[in-house]
């Protein structure tokens, strides 16, 4: 039991942040953080301005989430609100591809590719270019407040806000046309909802991205805490070989004691880079977000001692293991494949297959009906038998299709609609569905006198090349026995 | 009570208190959580002075933007009565019979009628306007003064037998058999008549003598084929469609006392644009008659009865 003197009391109720200036580092897993930062930035900030022709009655934005007119327009694929299943069955991909990444390779989302990483980050990238690296960030932080301090500190955070801006600025992009709701937003002219979705967000990325940082990860994300449930001894960690490198002593101490050091020199480096100020040495720990940039660091200290690399590296917790007990280390690529990522991976592709199947075969057209309940029928002078009924036409190209309702069943049955007179009612019509669209259409259906409650279909067919149709069976209500 | 004591792994002291062998470890909180909190009262303050917040003795405190759940509705109630005026106004700009052709005023002018149906209306028409027993119904294409719009928009104005409304729809059909007009034989030789025209009756020597009765009496607002004559509101005699009723003592009775309906004159009750609506919902519900096809003349009485 340690004693209360070894102990750091608590002084206050609460602790002010510990401020992280990592070091800049290279290696592979730095340049592999490049390429993702870029490729995700890129795909955020590029996706909107990609145009794609769907003619001239749909929008020409190849990703366009338009809350307006209730579409979402993803290139080629356009869904409607009651096929939003496709968007559920999308992020139920995501999950599940998170599961697949937790498991095979940790929490590589957390190091690589969370918004809340990448934007931290950039703006880290940005204290390098203004304050210098992490001595010179040191020592500006502890220099007192003048002239000089204040330039930096001005200018750095207004690039802070700059970026924070242009954050703010690309989300809007994705639910209206770019270029329009570009030259409005300046102009003013821009719902009010887009200003207030700049502001908000451009707030967050400044307060989150620019100053609370790691401490999103550790306090603020429930992602990591689920993660710790998704990890097993078969996931990649970054981990610190301590079998290898305990007891640490630098080079000198090495030389004078051969076979009595281990392989770590101690030099700190792998804290120094850590973006969460996490000693890694310490074990595995929700401050880990598993950036590797430690990996990194180590890797090119032992090329400078003359020792093997991966003092620090991926290995599963199995790997630790049998490599404490003198085993060979594996392959990370072995690693990838167990019985739990190739469940995921299965599943995933299921999922990923039924909605390409689903997609595939989904309609174009539908056609639905709803009758007239109040009065159930109408009698004609004639003393033919009238029913009313709601036909709606769903015309989901992006052209204006033409169509044909026709009257399946009820022997001596006609129809006509608002448009046309009632002298010219047939057995089946035509109409033309705007694209795009649902047409309501009020439809009266006469049968002669004596014709009996039943059930008939309307049918609904496209008349143009493409072809494709939809039924709907309704009912027909009639006088009964001894009334008529 | 408290047992504070070092957790040796972490080197942390802990609040000293245990549950079921579960400690917590005193860690600070980290100080933005803290300066959040006091930000969430700085805001709570905020709140409490400008909404209604403290309970006093009557009522309560109001708050400096004197906001009110009531003041709210009275708001948002407003707002919709101005987003309709513009509607409203095009309506009553509008002469009726040209309505139709602009689909979106028709639509909204239909849906304004509809509502104002709902009030007016039902506890005759019936909410889906198909009448009953002496109250006509409006879905058919059967109409005792017209159909078409102007028509339609006429009864509503100006009511059906209506005293003291100069325009007002007006007849009288004599009570035939109740002042002696006509014998209870000769009643029920006509009523086997007028079944007979629709085919609800045989033919007979009651038929027979019914229509030599019918020439002599019932022609002048009935017509001599019985079609009926919409300047009198007389009904068509050979159609599917009775308002009192197609039972043989249903019409003995409408021929004995006879019926005048009344309806009111919606003029001196709802404004002008509403009438409108009222007549363009009742045209709309399936057997409104075109106005350029009906003229307003008596001989158009059966070409309404035109079938598709």
């Amino acid at each position: 039991m340690l004693s209360p003197e070894q102990v750091k009391q608590p002084t206050s109720l609460y602790e002010k942040r510990k401020a992280v200036f990592p070091k800049a580092v290279d290696g592979r897993f730095r340049r592999f953080k490049w390429l993702v930062m870029a490729f995700t930035l890129g795909v955020y900030y590029i996706t909107p301005w990609l145009r794609w022709n769907r003619g001239p009655y749909a929008p020409n934005q190849a990703v366009l989430v338009d809350l307006a007119h209730r579409r979402f327009y993803m290139f080629g694929i356009e869904i409607w609100p009651h096929e939003f299943y496709f968007v559920a069955g999308l992020l139920i991909m995501a999950g599940i591809g998170l599961f697949l990444i937790t498991s095979a390779v940790g929490r590589a989302w957390c190091g690589y590719a969370c918004p809340q990483t990448v934007w931290t980050d950039l703006f880290q990238h940005v204290d390098r270019l203004i304050d210098g690296d992490r001595n010179a960030q040191l020592r500006l932080e502890a220099a007192p407040w003048g002239p000089h301090k204040l330039f930096k500190r001005g200018l750095k955070w207004s690039i802070y806000l700059f970026i924070s801006f242009w954050t703010g600025g690309a989300w809007i992009m994705y639910f209206a046309d770019a270029p329009s709701l570009t030259r409005d937003f300046w102009s003013g002219n821009a719902a009010g909802v887009a200003y207030a979705t700049v502001g908000v967000l451009t707030a967050t990325t400044f307060l989150l991205g620019g100053f609370m940082r790691e401490q999103v990860c550790i306090y603020m994300c429930p992602w990591p805490r689920i993660q710790t449930a998704m990890l097993d001894e078969k996931s990649l960690i970054v981990t610190y070989k301590d079998w290898r490198g305990e007891p640490r002593g630098s080079v000198k101490k090495a030389e004078k004691n051969p076979g009595g050091v281990g392989d770590c020199v101690d030099c700190n480096q792998c804290v120094n880079v850590c973006p969460t100020g996490y000693d890694i040495r310490n074990g595995p720990d929700i401050r880990c977000i598993t950036c590797a940039l430690c990996i990194d660091a180590c890797d090119s200290v032992m090329a400078q001692v003359g020792r093997p690399r991966g003092l620090i590296d991926y290995a599963t917790l199995e790997d630790c293991k049998s490599e404490r007990e003198g085993g060979e280390a594996r392959p990370i690529s072995k690693a990838l494949f167990h019985t739990r990522t190739l469940i995921y991976t299965g599943v995933w592709a299921a999922i990923g297959a039924a909605l390409l199947f689903a997609l595939g075969a989904r309609t174009r057209i539908d056609i639905a009906v709803q009758k007239d309940r109040n009065p159930p029928y109408t009698l004609q002078s004639s003393g033919e038998v009238r029913n009313d009924y709601t036909v709606k036409l769903r015309n989901m190209e992006t052209r204006p299709r033409p169509m044909e309702v026709t009257i399946d069943g009820l022997p001596g049955g006609r129809m006509w609609t608002d448009d046309m007179p009632r002298e010219q009612a047939a057995r089946s019509i035509k109409v033309l569905v705007e694209p795009d669209r649902v047409d309501p259409l009020r439809v009266y259906v006469v049968a002669p006198s004596g014709t009996t409650e039943q059930h008939f279909k309307f049918v609904l067919r496209a008349s143009d090349a493409e072809g494709g149709g939809d039924v709907s069976e309704v009912r027909f209500d009639a006088p009964g026995e001894g009334e008529e | 009570m408290a047992n504070k004591r070092i957790d040796e792994p972490t080197g942390v002291e802990t609040v000293g208190h245990e549950w079921d062998g579960i400690e917590e470890l005193n860690n600070p909180l980290p100080r933005w959580w803290v300066i959040t909190t006091y930000l969430t009262i700085i805001f709570a303050i905020g709140y409490m002075v400008v909404y209604p917040a403290i309970p006093m003795l009557h009522s309560g405190t109001q708050g400096v933007w004197k906001w009110s759940s009531r003041g709210q509705l009275e708001a948002e109630l407003k707002a919709a009565k101005d987003a309709k005026a513009e509607t409203l106004a095009a309506i009553g700009a509008t002469p009726i019979e040209q309505i139709a052709a602009n689909k979106d005023l028709m639509e909204k002018a239909v849906a304004g009628g509809k509502a104002a149906f709902r009030q007016n209306c039902v506890q005759c028409h019936g909410s889906g306007a198909a009448g009953s027993i002496g109250y006509p119904n409006l879905k058919d294409e059967d109409w005792l003064w017209g159909g078409n719009i102007k028509e339609i928009h006429q009864t509503l104005t100006y009511g059906i037998r209506q005293p003291g409304v100069a325009e007002t729809r007006t007849s009288l059909m004599p009570s035939f058999g109740k002042d002696g007009i006509l014998n209870p034989g000769q009643v029920n030789d006509v009523a086997n008549y007028v079944l007979s025209l629709s085919g609800k009756a045989p033919a007979s020597a009651s038929v027979q003598a019914g229509a030599a009765i019918f020439a002599a009496n019932c022609v002048a607002c009935h017509g001599p084929d019985a079609k009926g004559l919409r300047q009198f509101g007389a009904p068509n005699l050979t159609d599917a469609v009775w308002l009192y009723g197609d039972k043989k003592e249903q019409v003995v009775g409408s021929i004995t006392n006879a019926h005048a309906g009344v309806m009111p004159a919606w003029g001196g009750r709802l404004d002008p644009v509403t009438i409108k609506m009222l007549a363009l919902y009742v045209h709309s519900l399936g057997g409104g008659e075109d106005f350029a096809e009906a003229p307003n003349t008596p001989a158009a009485a059966d070409n309404g009865n035109a079938k598709p």
